[in-house]
């Protein structure tokens, strides 16, 4: 992804999109949407990574969160017809300092043990995390219905977000 | 801005981050996420968890056609969208929402005002303004309600929420607010379509109106 940003390296794109083409496809899908439907919200989705590339921190978002919002954001466009309004963005550190990356190393660690912890789960687990996150159930649906497969999911967020927590402690917004 | 001591409960976070929510929601989620490096740091965690359940989702095969149009487009020009900028005590998200103009104050008696920012079926969040030490009587609320202090304070049973915080009302809340003294309390609010009775006016200030 630095690649993209930084030298706007278009094979490096194309292998982004290869790796994650088809599966915002099976997302977009699973929404309801016809397979060309799903395949204009993948090209508009690949698009907007390459054209907002240059806001991409590695220290604080992962290529794959970056994505699951963008997609997010197209997908209440097309099926509500709503704005999602988004956050003021923090300025992204475009120098890269030892310091930086390893962050953004402390970061991806933590995501492979949030993925690590989302394999572990057994299908009717993970069936319910998939849907909290592609909004077709609410938190407390699922605690109502399981109360079971938040609670690991949670302990790494938790123990993720003590980690961003900390590095986002003294960020100053320009 | 350490100051701040209400902040969006995890599931709403989640809701946000996921889609579910509504507009108006996202509204004052978006603009708390702004002020607030404790809520942003949650919804990021949140954010890196929908990344993974994305990266482990099922595939569905793409057609060679896509991947040439979208190759095929990494040159064109675009035209960036405007970017919208934090304004005095606004937020980006309320600037893009007045569409980087100042509020249009409608008064409402009593010396409130409001300036509404959106309003459809499935809810809807405006601005209101509320003179300092104005109290109002007991009432209870009907839908879900977020409001986001942006200047000045209010207090009610719920404690005292000032600069920042963020009150989440349900319908088993009661109230009594009170518009602290000094500045006058600024709040950013939103509701939902449950409130089909007086939809424009949030439960918070209804007694105001005598409605
Ligand atoms: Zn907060």
């Amino acid at each position: 992804m630095l690649a993209v940003r930084d030298k706007r390296d278009k094979r490096a794109f194309a292998a982004l999109f290869d790796h994650f083409g088809p599966r915002l496809k099976g997302v977009a899908m699973r929404s309801g949407l016809s397979s060309g439907q799903a395949e204009d919200m993948v090209q508009d989705v690949m698009l907007s990574l390459w054209r907002k590339a240059h806001l991409f921190d590695p220290t604080r978002a992962q290529v794959s969160s970056w994505l699951y919002q963008i997609a997010r954001n197209r997908q209440i466009d097309i099926l509500r017809k709503e704005n999602r309004p988004m956050p003021e963005a923090l300025k992204a550190e475009s120098e890269v300092t030892e310091e930086s990356t390893s962050e953004a190393l402390g970061l991806e660690q933590e995501v492979g043990a949030l993925k690590a912890a989302l394999a572990k789960l057994k299908p009717a687990q993970r069936e319910m995390v998939e849907k909290a996150y592609l909004g077709e159930l609410s938190h407390t649906d699922i605690e109502a219905e399981t109360g079971l497969p938040l609670g690991t999911i949670k302990s790494r967020i938790r123990l993720g977000l003590e980690k961003l927590r900390h590095e986002l402690d003294g960020i100053r917004k320009p | 801005m350490t100051s701040i001591t209400h902040h969006i409960p995890d599931q709403l976070l989640l809701d946000y981050a996921s889609g579910r929510m509504t507009e108006a929601f996202a509204l004052v989620v978006a603009a708390h996420v702004s002020l607030c490096d404790d809520c942003r740091a949650r919804l990021s965690a949140h954010e890196m968890t929908g990344g993974a359940v994305l990266e482990a989702h099922d595939s569905a095969p793409l057609s060679d056609r896509l991947r040439h149009s979208v190759l095929s487009q990494l040159d064109d020009a675009v035209d960036d969208a405007p970017v919208y900028q934090r304004s005095s005590i606004f937020p980006a998200p309320v600037m893009e929402a007045l569409k980087g103009r100042p509020p249009k104050w409608k008064p409402l008696g009593r010396g409130v005002r409001q300036s509404i920012l959106k309003h459809g079926k499935s809810g809807s969040v405006r601005l209101l303004y509320i003179p300092p030490g104005l109290d109002m009587p007991d009432h209870s609320h009907g839908g879900l309600e977020l409001t986001l202090v942006l200047q000045g304070a209010f207090s009610d049973e719920g404690g005292r929420f000032g600069v920042g915080d963020v009150e989440v009302a349900d319908h088993e809340v009661e109230h009594k607010p009170v518009a602290a003294k000094g500045e006058a309390c600024i709040c950013l609010a939103a509701t939902d379509a449950a409130l089909k009775f007086n939809a424009f006016i949030p439960k918070l200030f209804q007694p105001i109106f005598r409605i």
